[in-house]
């Protein structure tokens, strides 16, 4: 049973059900076997670009969907609830076009934002590197200025749809600091490794990319040199309500996985649903999944409102992803040895989830967000629409 | 060019569908939602407009129905379709197949009275009454050719060339426009909307006529004039469970052929 959701207008009902079509009618027939296969469904992406769901939260005019936060987040909330990897596709995209979007020029939005938000292509950002997981500011990939050109040399590494993508949003050290810039996959000596083997996300490609002396236009730099970390570090904030969605849409996918096999399943004569000792677990995992979507919800009201939100988003993204770790665990459970095996998709979630605790942020690391929020403090504030 | 697409509100077919105590199908009170078979014809209609290059093809969304079957035509407006006819009056309720295709006709006339149309188009049936005759008598009324059960459409002005299937041939048949035409489920996957096109349809032109507006007498139409009458409607006893072949002997792979067999799937 999906979840109940509350929408501010007739249009965002109408994107919620044309998500929830697309969900039933093609991403979910193919999901259990792309994961299987860890094939990565290329096509699908260009489906959902072609229905308009891969520039969502940009303005109209630069070819987005011009949709608040809120509505965004809740259609990858859906599509996680089907398909993780594809939900966790659609934000890392959302992410990649971010520093155009907030730092370029209005010469390099004309340019190329239409065409990154038009559906047919997919992005990437390469921000990590093998030994500057946690600490992005380690990284030692660099961009050389040469004319005008840069030329960036290094290896990134984790990159969501690494070898699949049509641009990366790149952050490499040049003279003036960590820099960010916008690199077409056709740049000549732009490589991806094999796609890491993962215990989850497996229809998910995650891969190396590797600079060895990448030529890009100088205009292809991205806010000044130097800025490439808080270009980063912002575009994460939003990026982590994107996981969030996707953790409450995998919580959400493992309630209802559990319910509907507790009310069949029996023993002792009776419907496992109707054990207190089962129904109250079924009862929490309810609560944690309805409080996350919430708590997520509240930080992309106050994003789409301009307020300050990097707390909440923190919040959300530890709250959200911490439920569906539990949540799934739980649907296990709640499956017995049924829910043990692949056969059924309980165990998939579960795998799934461990991730969301780890990237865009570890959850670790989201803790030292929130109290360093605290420790400056503000808030309380009151604010009117 | 004009190309009217009739587009029908039924109940949906995943859904619950339940019968009004005079046998007519519930429309009020069950989810409804464009009929899957008219989606193709959709379909075919904006195909037929984005082959059009350079020339000004205009489709025109048309459905029959309650209040609800709006929702018929704002899908069919969100899929691409320019603007839509919304013909809805009480007296309709109940309609059989020949009224309907006299309210039906009569509103393909009265979209006709601002530029010829040139192609009606059908799906090729609903997916609740599944009459399949709609298509036929809508052609007799307005006095045009009719080609059913078309799977490939090619047009050249106003000639057009269909495929059909047949089970034992395929038909390609040579027609001038204007004429009826309904296709097939074999015509090619409807496309979703798309979340602009959904903004879109907002702004697109939506017409309600009455039976009135379109010169139909209210008595000619509706469940009192209709020429057949439904005296029973039940619905079927759930299914049963299917015969289980438990292979015991090695005769397993037999038994499940020869079930085919007297089935007539081999
Ligand atoms: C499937 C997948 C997809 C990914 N996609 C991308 C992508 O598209 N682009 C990209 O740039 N990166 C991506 N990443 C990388 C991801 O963001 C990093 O893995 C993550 O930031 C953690 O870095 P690390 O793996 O190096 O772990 P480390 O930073 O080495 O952390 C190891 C452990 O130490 C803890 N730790 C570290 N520092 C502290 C501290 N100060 N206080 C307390 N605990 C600490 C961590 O929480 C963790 O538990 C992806 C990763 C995965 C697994």
């Amino acid at each position: 049973m999906p979840a109940t959701r509350v929408l501010p207008d007739e249009e965002s009902t109408a994107l919620l059900q044309l998500t929830r079509d697309l969900c039933t009618r093609e991403l979910l027939p193919q999901a259990a076997q792309a994961e299987a296969t860890e094939t990565f469904p290329r096509e699908t992406f260009r489906l959902l670009g072609r229905a308009g769901l891969l520039g969502l939260p940009y303005p109209e005019e630069h070819g987005g969907g011009g949709v608040s936060y809120e509505v965004y987040l809740q259609v990858v909330e859906e599509i996680a609830s089907v398909w993780a990897s594809v939900g966790v596709g659609v934000s890392v995209h959302a992410l990649s076009c971010f520093g155009l979007f907030t730092r370029g020029t209005e010469e390099q939005r004309q340019r190329w934002l239409p065409e990154m938000l038009g559906g047919e292509l997919l992005g990437a950002y390469c921000l990590s590197e093998a030994h500057a997981g946690s600490d992005p500011s380690a990284m030692r990939t660099k961009a050389v200025r040469d004319g005008d050109s840069y030329v960036i040399t290094g290896a990134k590494a984790w990159t969501t749809h690494g070898g699949q993508a049509d641009f990366y949003k790149v952050m490499a050290r040049a003279d003036g600091g960590i820099s960010c810039f916008l690199v077409p996959a056709d740049a000549e000596g732009l490589t991806a490794d094999a796609p890491e083997r993962k215990m989850g996300l497996t229809g998910s490609a995650t891969a190396t990319m590797r600079f060895d002396g990448v030529r890009v236009g100088a205009d292809r730099l991205l806010g000044q040199e130097g800025d490439g970390l808080r270009i980063a570090l912002a575009g994460l904030d939003s990026g982590r309500l994107g996981i969030a969605a996707v953790a409450v849409g995998l919580a959400q996918a493992a309630v209802d996985h559990a319910v509907a096999y507790a009310r069949e399943r029996e023993q002792f004569g009776r419907r496992i649903i109707d054990f207190q000792g089962l129904s109250f677990l079924l009862a929490d995992m309810e609560a944690a999944t309805l409080s996350a979507r919430a708590t997520y919800l509240h930080a992309a009201r106050l994003r789409d409102r301009g307020l300050p939100f990097g707390r909440e988003a923190s919040v959300a993204k530890l709250v959200a992803t911490d439920a569906a770790m539990k949540v799934t665990t739980d649907a296990v459970q709640v499956l017995g040895g049924y829910g043990y095996t692949k056969d059924f998709p309980v165990e998939r979630f579960m795998r799934e989830a461990k991730v969301t605790q780890i990237f865009e942020g570890t959850n670790q690391i989201q803790r030292m967000v929130i109290a360093r929020s605290l420790a400056k403090g503000d808030a309380g504030n009151l604010h009117t629409d | 060019m004009k190309i009217v697409v009739l587009v029908k509100y039924v109940p949906d077919a995943t859904a619950d569908r339940q019968f009004e105590s005079d046998h007519t199908v519930d429309r009020a009170g069950v989810p409804g939602l464009l009929s899957e078979l008219d989606e193709y014809a959709v379909e075919q209609a904006l195909q037929l407009k984005e082959k059009a290059e350079g020339e000004d093809v205009e489709v025109v969304a048309l459905t029959v129905g309650p209040e609800a079957a709006a929702e018929a035509v704002k899908k069919a407006l969100q899929m691409g379709a320019d603007s839509g006819v919304h013909v809805t009056d009480e007296a309709i309720a109940g309609s059989d197949y020949l009224a309907t295709s006299q309210v039906l006709a009569a509103a393909v006339r009265k979209v006709g009275e601002s530029g010829a149309v040139d192609l009606v188009l059908c799906g090729m049936a609903s997916t609740d009454a599944s009459g399949s005759v709609v298509p036929a008598m809508l052609a007799e009324r307005l006095d045009l050719p009719q080609v059913t059960l078309g799977s490939v459409i090619e047009r050249q002005g106003d000639q057009v060339r269909i495929k059909r299937d047949g089970d034992t041939s395929t038909e390609v048949i040579g027609a001038t426009l204007p004429i009826v035409l309904s296709v097939t489920d074999q015509s090619g996957e409807a496309r979703y909307p798309s979340f602009k096109g959904i903004m879109a349809a907002k702004k697109k032109p939506v017409e309600t006529w009455s039976l009135a507006d379109l010169g139909v007498d209210a008595g000619e139409v509706g469940l009192d004039a209709a020429w057949s009458k439904v005296e029973a409607a039940e619905a079927r006893p759930p299914r049963t469970q299917g015969e289980i072949v438990t292979d015991e002997d090695g005769s397993g792979a037999t038994a499940l052929v020869d079930f085919l067999a007297s089935k007539k799937f081999i």
